[in-house]
């Protein structure tokens, strides 16, 4: 990919849509769009359906499919007492108005609504072909409907009898992600049917014609790019309205921000949740247990979504749809026997279970157990797909198939007896190269398990906790956070939180974007910041160890000194080293792109443009095409652009192009004053209607200023408070002079006990010259390094065992009063600068109607006394500064007033006459 | 406890301080926990009470004052500065980093550069290049002087990696070329006018430098082996880089020194003879090899090398050695290191930092009096 320009790490996942990249986010859903509801009301239990207009007595509905005899319904449900006597209630409703027949069941539902049967058969639980699967022979055979409502009642009435039966709506394994294709698919469909829609109109519009003279093509007659405009549309708004499949939904994409490489990964591992965010309501916000190793517990957004939104974990697969035919033969192999060659009486059956693929109940089975081991194996073969899961559960006496889209899953090691079935030997074929994930997978030793599969399985954290019962061990156990969670080194020393504040500020880090971000801003992104001087983190993180993440850093190695220093360092401020920056520290390139276009009129067009020499300064940086070349210094006001537009665009059409009369026109760069950017590039193309496009990509490096925010990995943010020169700085014994001061009143609330240890890791591996490892969890596994065993390397290398440094201070020369906990930290600069912050103004632009200032920094607006600041000025007693700001500086206007008449004077615009001109007075208002 | 009549204690020893007292003014406690007795008793009269004067006396200074060179070679220096206060050591040290001049790299005029360095980037990394010249032979340019030779140094740098080479090269620091004429490149301006004279450049050398006597046969170069940026196939980089004097205190480029700074002479005392196992524990304990064991019938820790301890405290870690082992430093002995960059010999640039010291001495005597 690299000769043509592409950057090889680059992950994908994202839309190039109208030159954006956008990702779009993966939705988690619930429900299913048409909902059947068995509801129990006053002990009577009714049938909700929207295609009925009211509640319908399910014995009614039993009824209606088929089933007369009250006795069948009680039998299928059980014999257990308790159903029945729950049943009860219903059966005497239905007695009581006087319906024990089929007929009269549909005639009484024909009553209420028109073509009840019609309802019945195709929407009614629609997932459930009437007429049996193998057998669509006779038509309107509800048996299989009426077993499946049965088995609904019955869920139903466990739930009542026992509360530990009831389902849980926020546990993943009732949940599907609904990701792009699928969203795609539906769009598509929307877009393809809507289209034959209208070729279909304007074909019978056209056939109808008593006489046409040309000979009829439908070709001629589709329509050009309604799909491609469609799926552009909804790509690039994120609007999905979808009216055939009543979808409205908003925000589905977002444009991936390319600040850093993680930031752009973060943005698309991205879960939203369909229903709306401002629910209060703690249930589906609390971390669910069974989100383990699926999603990240730490990547959430604070404020309103929070627990709402969440991201992928790092081995997450999605499963996507799956074909059901071969699955559903291979278990009739496999001995499931069919529903309708048994009784009603067997259903429930203690001796046997339930199969159940996809939400289909394809019969029983007598050895679940056994049946179950079967499917496995055969997936482990590799003969069904690697993301179906089978899953017993015995409570419910069932067993779950699942072979359909949007179910989350990850790969766990197989073990058997709980002996692991990867050996060393693999391992050592991983190292050389030999094998790959994939071979893993393909050979039986990893497989894929859904949240549901996971509960019949046994998985050990570690293979040396493996007992006899274990069915799987885990691959990794950082493995259940996400990529942004596991860019921090330690964060299992940290509080929880504050690795949540990390996962939101590690994606406004500034960092490389992807190996060719040098070429990458022709693609319109607006502002691309990247570091000219990055590290490697000395104590890396979960994922900086596995991923190839290292090319791509985001910050730099701080040498950090935990102290006090200058009263410039509270509230989380940060104490810079001047000579520091001066090398080189905490800089960004910050990328700005500006468009320019020779516009094409009727028969002319703009023409380029040459600059005269002679004339002033602010034309020095065009080349001689007109625009600004690259490698020059841009400054505000500076011309960047030329070009010749024709005076008259319309224009004359017999007048020949060379004679058509041309102006000047030039566009000038609006950057802050004093500050020195360069033209990074000029990049030549043509746009849709085939103008010439020019675009100037401006670059500023900045150097770390004093309000330019920081934070380390472990959710610690702070400004820059000051910056002090090197002199003043404190200094080791070993002339070791800190490149920054951070507060230690940062750590006892924050309780970041992960950062100390990165430090202390850091430290180490500065002395010995090896990486610290810090990966979560990793401790047991050997990914991460032991306090224990960093300290002995620091007292090898002649440090104090708890990183605290002797230090003299720089100002008077003598040693601190105490030892300072001192090493090198990894930094990362925040996106949030002042210089794209800053803002004041004194005389300014106006708003035309109002004549009030304008409002915003990028209009150079004014600044609101409000309220508050209204409520100081009254309380510090400057009445007339209040009058100032309130009437005077504001809205004053002189007018011209007639003193006979009283009427404004004014200048007719059309016959340039002065209207109430005599005995002219002037006035104020205000 | 028997009652002592006052004129019955024992006489204190005139113009001498107690033990105790005499160790807090002289030494810094380097305990577990925090270092105590750190600052410095400056006030003539603090021991007055005990019939002590602590004002500062010259003659006492000149008597006690020593430097002991420990290591000298072209790059580092390390040198013993004994009887001094710790704000003069400090005030070198101060000098030494941000105010002793230095030539550098500070106007970097690109002609060409295709490498993926960005030019600021590039400026920057030029600026922090050491330049091997002494920065007495020039003057500072002030803000409307005209560049010449007396006050700055003009290099090129014209480096291109062919496209059919298929590799990478390294731009290094010495390639770097000095221009002793000054700049090559013609001013805009002056292009178009007159070319029967001397096209003006962007800088005004009246004579050549290399006709100077200093540098004759002794051309500018800068410190070799830095890597300045990376070439792939068809880049090309050609500038020309003016150097200007200037102290580190306005960019860290014209710091003199990569670093200069100093530690108190370690003192490790042992308090209690350390015998037999715990001389071995002590002896093991430490990573820097500080004691030794002397054997005198019985084995018996000696503190052997105590100038090489790093206070890493791992003697006095554990409970009960604190009272064993005490960490000490001598708050008059200096252990000065000088790290300097290339431009100046170390020796010279301490001298240099004695001499704006004295400068600013002189200064304020003349501004008072």
């Amino acid at each position: 990919m690299s000769p043509l320009g592409e950057c090889p790490l680059d992950p994908g996942g994202y839309f190039v849509v109208k030159g954006n990249e956008k990702a779009s986010v993966m939705s988690s859903t619930e429900m299913t769009k048409s909902k059947t509801i068995i509801r129990m009301e006053k002990e009577k239990v009714y049938l909700v359906l929207n295609a009925f207009t009211s509640k319908v007595p399910i014995m009614l509905v039993m009824k209606a499919m088929g089933m007369e005899t009250d006795q069948e319904v009680v039998q299928m449900l059980g014999r257990d007492p308790q159903y029945a006597t729950l049943l009860l209630p219903s059966i005497e409703d239905c007695a009581s108005i006087g319906i024990y027949t089929q007929l009269q069941a549909l005639e009484f539902l024909e009553k209420k609504d028109e073509g009840a049967l019609g309802v019945l058969r195709d929407i009614f639980i629609p997932n459930i072909r009437v007429g049996g699967i193998k057998s669509p022979v006779r038509e309107n055979n509800f048996h299989l409907k009426c077993v499946y409502v049965v088995v609904m009642l019955r869920r139903m009435m466990d739930a009542i009898l026992n509360k530990d039966a009831m389902d849980d709506k926020d546990y993943i394994g009732n949940k599907r992600l609904e990701l792009s294709g699928q969203l795609l698919s539906l769009l598509f469909e929307d877009l393809f049917k809507s289209m034959n829609d209208q070729v279909k109109f304007n074909v019978d519009k056209i056939l109808s014609k008593p006489s046409r003279s040309s000979r009829f093509d439908v070709s001629q007659h589709l329509l050009k790019e309604s799909i491609t405009v469609g799926l552009e549309r909804s790509l690039s708004t994120g609007n999905w309205d979808v009216s055939r499949f009543k979808m409205h939904r908003k925000g589905m994409t977002q444009i991936v921000t390319r600040l850093s490489f993680i930031g752009a990964f973060g943005s698309m591992t991205k879960i939203s949740p369909q229903f709306e965010k401002s629910r209060k309501v703690s249930g589906p916000r609390a971390l669910q247990p069974s989100q383990w190793g699926m999603l990240c517990p730490c990547d959430t957004p604070e404020g309103e979504a929070c627990g709402l939104v969440k991201n992928l974990a790092l081995m997450t697969h999605v499963t996507t749809d799956e074909e059901e035919g071969p699955i559903i033969s291979l278990c009739t192999c496999f001995g499931v026997e069919d529903l309708s060659t048994l009784s009603g009486e067997e259903l429930h059956s203690p001796s046997s279970y339930l199969i159940i693929l996809n939400g289909l109940i394809l019969g029983k089975h007598r050895r679940p157990e056994r049946f179950a081991n079967v499917m496995r194996k055969l997936r482990r073969a590799g003969k069904v797909g690697d993301f179906v899961s089978i899953y017993v559960n015995e409570k419910q006496r069932c067993v779950y198939i699942a072979s359909d889209g949007g179910r989350v899953c990850r790969p766990l090691v197989i073990a058997d007896n709980g002996v692991s079935r990867i050996k060393d030997h693999h391992m050592r074929e991983l190292k050389d190269g030999v094998r790959n994930f994939d071979s893993f997978l393909r050979e039986g030793l990893i497989e894929y398990l859904d949240v549901n599969e996971e509960n019949n399985a046994l998985i050990a954290l570690y293979e040396g906790e493996a007992t006899h019962e274990t069915t799987h061990v885990e691959i990794e156990p950082f493995t259940i956070l996400g990529a942004c969670a596991g860019l921090i080194p330690f964060p299992h020393h940290n509080q929880s939180p504050r690795n949540t504040y990390q996962c939101a500020m590690g994606k406004q880090a500034m960092g490389n974007i992807a190996y060719n971000q040098s070429l990458r801003s022709t693609v319109s992104l607006n502002e691309a910041m990247s570091d000219g001087y990055l590290d490697l983190p000395f104590g890396l993180s979960s994922t900086a160890a596995t991923d190839d993440e290292n090319n791509r850093a985001a910050g730099q190695n701080a040498t950090v000194a935990v102290m006090s220093y200058s009263g410039y360092d509270i509230e989380d401020a940060i104490v810079m080293n001047k000579s520091s920056l001066d090398r080189g520290f905490g800089r960004c390139i910050v990328m700005k792109k500006i468009s320019a276009a020779y516009q094409k009129y009727d028969n002319t067009s703009d023409q380029f443009s040459s600059p005269c020499r002679s004339q002033h300064d602010q034309i020095q940086i065009l080349d001689n095409d007109g625009l600004a070349s690259p490698g020059e210094i841009i400054r505000h006001q500076d011309v960047y652009f030329q070009k010749e537009c024709p005076i008259d665009p319309k224009g004359s059409m017999k007048s020949h192009p060379s004679q058509t009369p041309y102006r000047t026109s030039k566009q000038t760069y609006k950057g802050a004053e004093g500050e020195t950017a360069v033209v990074d590039r000029v990049a030549l193309c043509s746009d849709k209607r085939n103008n010439l496009n020019v675009k100037f990509m401006i670059r500023h490096t900045r150097r770390p200023e004093v309000g330019d925010k920081f934070s380390s990995r472990h959710g610690q943010k702070g400004v820059c408070g000051t910056i002090v020169q090197q002199e003043d700085f404190p200094f080791s014994e070993r002339g070791i002079c800190p490149d920054l001061i951070m507060n230690p009143h940062g750590f006892p609330s924050r309780m970041t006990v992960g950062k100390m240890i990165e430090l202390l890791g850091s430290k180490a591996g500065v002395s010995c010259g090896r990486f610290h490892y810090g990966s979560a969890f990793g401790e047991p596994s050997g990914h991460a390094d032991k306090v224990e065993d960093i300290s002995e390397t620091l007292v090898k290398h002649g440090f104090c065992y708890n990183g605290k440094d002797f230090l003299y201070s720089g100002i008077t020369g003598m040693p601190l009063q105490a030892y300072i906990f001192m090493g090198p930290i990894y930094y990362q600069k925040l996106k949030h600068m002042v210089l794209d912050k800053m803002h004041a103004r004194g005389m300014g632009p106006r708003q035309l109607i109002t004549r009030q200032p304008t409002e915003g920094r990028s209009r150079n607006g004014g600044l609101r006394v409000g309220e508050m600041e209204r409520d100081c000025l009254i309380a510090y007693g400057t009445s007339n500064l209040i009058y100032e700001r309130l009437m005077i500086s504001s809205d004053p206007f002189e007018v011209q007033v007639c003193r006979k008449c009283g009427l404004l004077g004014y200048i007719n615009y059309k016959s340039k006459t002065r209207v109430n001109f005599k005995n002219i007075s002037r006035f104020l208002l205000s | 406890m028997p009652k002592i009549p006052l004129w019955d204690l024992p006489e204190l020893p005139k113009n001498q301080l107690p033990p105790h007292l005499y160790l807090q003014k002289t030494r810094v406690f380097c305990n577990n926990d925090a270092p105590t007795h750190t600052e410095n008793i400056h006030y003539s009269g603090a021991y007055a009470a005990l019939g002590v004067d602590n004002s500062l006396r010259l003659d006492e200074f000149r008597k006690n004052f020593k430097v002991k060179v420990i290591k000298l070679n072209e790059e580092d220096m390390e040198f013993d500065l004994i009887g001094i206060d710790a704000s003069i050591a400090n005030a070198f040290r101060r000098i030494l980093i941000s105010e002793l001049p230095t030539m550098a790299i500070e106007k970097v005029l690109v002609a060409n550069s295709s490498s993926v360095v960005q030019d600021e980037v590039l400026a920057q990394r030029l600026g922090l290049v050491p330049i091997k010249v002494d920065p007495r032979l020039f003057d500072y340019m002030s803000e409307n002087d005209v560049p010449n030779q007396k006050n700055s140094i003009v290099f090129k740098l014209h480096y291109k990696c062919d496209r059919g080479s298929g590799e990478r090269r390294t731009v290094y620091s010495h390639d770097l070329k000095w221009l002793p004429f000054g700049s090559e490149y013609v001013l805009p301006t002056e292009s178009s006018s007159d070319s029967t004279s001397k096209p003006k450049t962007y800088t005004s050398f009246t004579s050549s430098q290399d006709s100077l006597p200093e540098f004759a046969n002794n051309p500018i170069t800068v410190t070799p082996g830095i890597i300045i940026s990376k070439l792939g196939p068809g880049q090309e980089i050609e500038l020309e880089a003016h150097a200007v004097k200037g102290v580190g205190k306005t960019h860290a480029k014209w710091s003199p020194v990569a670093t200069s700074w100093y530690r108190m002479l370690p003192e490790v005392i042992l308090l209690q003879d350390i015998e037999d196992d715990d001389a071995h524990k002590l002896v093991k304990k430490c990573p820097v090899n500080v004691f030794d064991i002397e054997d005198v019938g019985r084995e018996r820790a000696t503190v052997a090398r105590p100038r090489s301890c790093t206070l890493c405290r791992e003697c006095i870690r554990e409970p009960g050695w604190e009272e064993k082992v005490a960490l000490r430093r001598v708050k008059d002995h200096f252990i000065f290191t000088i790290e300097s960059t290339g431009a100046l010999p170390p020796e010279v640039l301490f001298t240099e930092a004695v001499k704006i010291l004295e400068d600013k001495c002189e200064r304020v005597i003349t501004e008072l009096s």
